[in-house]
């Protein structure tokens, strides 16, 4: 296993993804002789994982089962222990295709938080390309480190801590593309700029408050990036549902059975109305939107120097 | 390199994207040809040799030439009113007639001297607003001063510019959701991707893209052959579809029943690609007769070569028979070149066919204008467990009756019914807000992942986490959420 490339079998030393239904899941560690809880009882590593196919069902010592599953990024980014806010998968897609990101592209990134991003960038531009990541808090750094050897990503990655705003990337003119989330971008803008190619390459800054996004397009404008432009994505999840309307009593039913006609009054005469009421129904498929969804993550603003 | 592409110089041959604000046009840098683009014309010859990303203005006789940084001529006289309300409309505040403007532009004056010269005669200029004076000055920029930007082709602009240009040929697949289905599909190099789409080749070479030439794809199309009019836009090296396959969609079923042979082949593919190019602007109903009509002649063409149609020949007119006969000569001539192109497709349908069999694909990418509840309950079959697939659709009704239908075949979990909304900003000093219009839709999403299919029925004893995978309006709770 590795985050860069599928595997078909369970091996020592994989990181495995325990997924328990509906969105329940977490990550494991797989190690010989080792034993994992879940709500359905025990998995042992040995004999319940290591040397499986990935994608298969397990059962546990209570009878329940789980699917184990290859990690990938955005099962990684769903399951990892935040140190910080993490970017998700929607903003992710939109920065990865708005930096034209690929196999051989080489990257800046600052911070690198929970590592959330950066996997997903390293799977992309993996196996040619690197990631030269930023932290200025050395925990996190140090932290982040330590799970790129785990995941098996270490050869495409560097973690470097120090302050962006301050040092830059530590890199110049190799970059094609800078991404920043920090809290003050715009002090960063002119570092991004020497990171990136004498050709030109692309920056993104993700900001969740408008005032960045202002101080920022300035600082971009002033060092000469073109086609600045902001934009924000909203993901909508939609619950697959089979609802059933009722039909409406508008009488038609009392006129056709009974003479005497339609009487609210007359209480064995309602009795019959809901029974018929119960029988009309309409029943559809409908996609229904979650009660309450993410309404803002962050602005992201992209641009070119060219 | 495998992923080195096209240098950063443009090249004669090259595929390249022109841009003007935000309109985009795919061109290929040819010398002595003229381009038509927002409604003017112009040679590239003179930009071959310049860095991609370079800005040109087009000076008289469609000639570029790059457009110097100007400073900007507002240092000047900063005066401005603070509101319209002596401002009238009377339409009489430009003294510059439609004619004198002609005469300018016939003159061959540069656009930025024409927007100085309307700014000087705009008599309420001085007594607009600083910012309605920026807008004024845009707003003529935009339209006298013609500059132009080549850039090199990719996902995002090409993306971008069939969903403003072309929605219609994508099946209105809007670039965000694009984006969200390479991402959920985690296509990246050394992936083995089946792809189904009927969207000009543009979802193929958005794949291609993120796949840099490793690893393998294998295109399920329809009818006569897959279509790749927007796959050539990208202007891939030649390694880059090495390993790109095709299979017809209408031998899946044999496949799966282990009855498929190569002996009847589809139409012949690269007739049919050649027709799609050409009829880049027609519409879809069009393209789609056309590649009806194509599929008939394709398979019977050895055919006509053969000497027993003599006699029909005997009704005919002499220049008629004259032109049967020429075109019978010429047909022999191909009959030789047509068989071994057909050996090769055999050939290369074959190892399609094989690479399907082995039935451990690492995703699978569907965005067509069919339903899509048959394609996937069928290609599934070929997709490696704990692997991830993704469906568009224009439409979120037959998704619905997708989720429905794989839930009861099962071996998929983690099923997602989404969309995602995009939203440009304007970002001034004191004038920010969102753009006045966004992209009403862009389509929807089902994904999901892949687990080993147990062929008997589920065991009861655990029905709990199936039940958690449907998800109640019980359990719809903020913890609930993607983040």
């Amino acid at each position: 296993m590795s985050f860069v490339e599928y595997g078909d079998t369970i091996k020592d030393g994989d990181t495995a993804i325990v997924f328990l239904g509906h969105e329940s899941m977490f990550p494991v560690k797989v190690q010989h002789g080792t034993v994992t809880q879940t709500k359905y009882g025990v998995i042992r590593h040995s004999t319940d994982l290591i040397g499986k196919k990935y994608g298969s069902k397990v059962t546990c010592s209570k009878g329940g089962w789980v699917f184990i599953l290859h990690p990938t990024p955005e099962l990684w980014t769903m399951n990892l222990p935040h140190r910080t806010q993490i970017l998700y998968s929607t903003d992710i897609s939109i920065i990865t295709m708005m930096l034209e990101l690929k196999p051989g592209s080489i990257v800046c990134e600052s911070g690198t938080g929970s590592g959330s991003l950066s996997h997903a960038l390293i799977r992309t531009v993996a196996p040619t390309g690197h990631l030269y990541t930023v932290e200025f808090h050395q925990q996190r750094a140090e932290k982040a480190r330590e799970e790129f050897r785990e995941h098996g990503l270490e050869h495409l990655v560097t973690v470097t801590n120090q302050d962006v705003c301050k040092n830059g990337f530590g890199v110049s003119n190799i970059a094609d593309a800078v991404f920043l989330d920090i809290p003050s971008p715009w002090e960063a803008i002119g570092h991004a700029k020497s990171a990136l190619k004498a050709e030109g390459g692309r920056i993104c800054s993700f900001s969740p408050c408008i005032e960045q996004v202002q101080r920022t397009c300035l600082a971009m404008e002033e060092y000469g990036f073109t086609e600045i432009n902001t934009l924000e994505i909203l993901l909508r999840v939609y619950n697959v549902r089979t609802i059933s309307l009722q039909i409406p009593d508008l009488g038609k039913a009392a006129e056709d059975n009974s003479s005497t006609g339609f009487d609210s009054s007359n209480p064995s005469h309602q009795g019959s109305l809901c029974a018929d009421l119960q029988q009309g129904t309409v029943q559809f498929k409908s996609g229904v939107p979650l009660r309450e969804v993410v309404g803002h993550t962050g602005y992201l603003t992209f641009a070119t120097k060219s | 390199a495998m992923e080195g592409g096209p240098s950063v110089r443009i090249r004669e041959g090259d595929c390249a994207v022109l841009k003007r604000d935000e309109v985009f046009k795919a061109v290929s840098v040819l010398r002595r040809r003229k381009i038509i683009f927002e409604k003017q014309w112009f040679y590239l010859d003179n930009a071959i040799g310049h860095i991609y990303g370079t800005t040109f203005e087009v000076t008289s006789g469609g000639n570029l030439q790059p457009k110097q940084e100007v400073e900007e001529t507002t240092t000047e006289t900063k005066e401005a009113g603070t509101d319209n309300r002596n401002i009238v409309d009377d339409g009489k505040s430009q003294k510059l007639t439609h004619d004198d403007i002609k005469a300018l532009k016939d003159k061959g004056i540069k656009g930025q001297e024409i927007v100085q010269q309307l700014i000087e005669n705009s008599t309420t200029f001085r007594d607009k607003t600083e910012f309605a004076q920026d807008k004024y000055i845009k707003k003529k920029k935009k339209k006298y001063e013609a500059v132009i930007t080549i850039v090199k082709p990719s996902t995002r602009i090409l993306s971008t510019m069939y969903y403003a240009r072309e929605p219609g040929k994508i099946n209105h697949l809007r670039y965000d959701t694009l984006a969200q289905m390479l991402t959920l599909g985690n296509i990246h190099a050394g992936n083995k991707m089946i792809v189904v789409e009927t969207c000009a080749g543009l979802v193929l070479g958005a794949v291609m893209e993120r796949m840099g030439g490793y690893g393998s794809i294998i295109q399920m199309y329809p009818g006569g052959g897959p279509v790749r009019a927007a796959t050539s836009c990208f202007g891939f090296p030649k390694p880059f579809f090495d390993n790109l396959h095709e299979f017809p969609l209408s031998k899946v079923q044999s496949l799966l029943s282990g009855t498929f042979t190569t002996e009847t082949l589809p139409a012949d593919s690269e007739d049919n690609s050649l027709v799609e190019e050409e009829s880049n602007g027609l519409s879809e109903e069009k393209r789609t007769s056309l590649q009806e009509t194509e599929e008939e002649p394709a398979t019977e063409a050895p055919m006509e070569s053969n000497p027993t149609e003599e006699q029909d020949t005997m009704d005919i007119n002499a220049e008629d028979v004259e032109f049967k006969e020429n075109k019978e000569k010429e047909n022999k001539e191909n009959v030789r070149e047509k068989q071994i192109k057909q050996w090769e497709r055999r050939k290369k349908l074959k190892e399609a066919a094989a690479l399907l069999r082995e039935k451990n694909a690492d995703g699978l990418i569907v965005a067509s204008k069919f339903h899509p509840t048959p394609l996937l309950l069928s290609l599934l079959e070929f997709v490696a467990p704990s692997r991830p697939f993704v469906v568009y659709c224009q439409y979120k009704e037959p998704l619905l009756d997708c989720y429905t239908k794989l839930r009861e075949r099962g071996g998929v979990i983690n099923l997602k019914l989404s969309e995602t909304w995009l939203r440009n900003y304007q970002v001034l000093p004191d004038r920010s807000h969102p753009k006045l219009t966004m992209s009403g839709g862009g389509g929807y999403l089902l994904s999901g992942i892949t687990v080993v299919l147990e062929k008997g029925k589920f065991d009861s004893s655990n029905s709990e986490a199936l039940k958690m995978e449907e998800p109640s309006s019980k359990r719809c709770k903020l913890q609930d959420l993607p983040c």
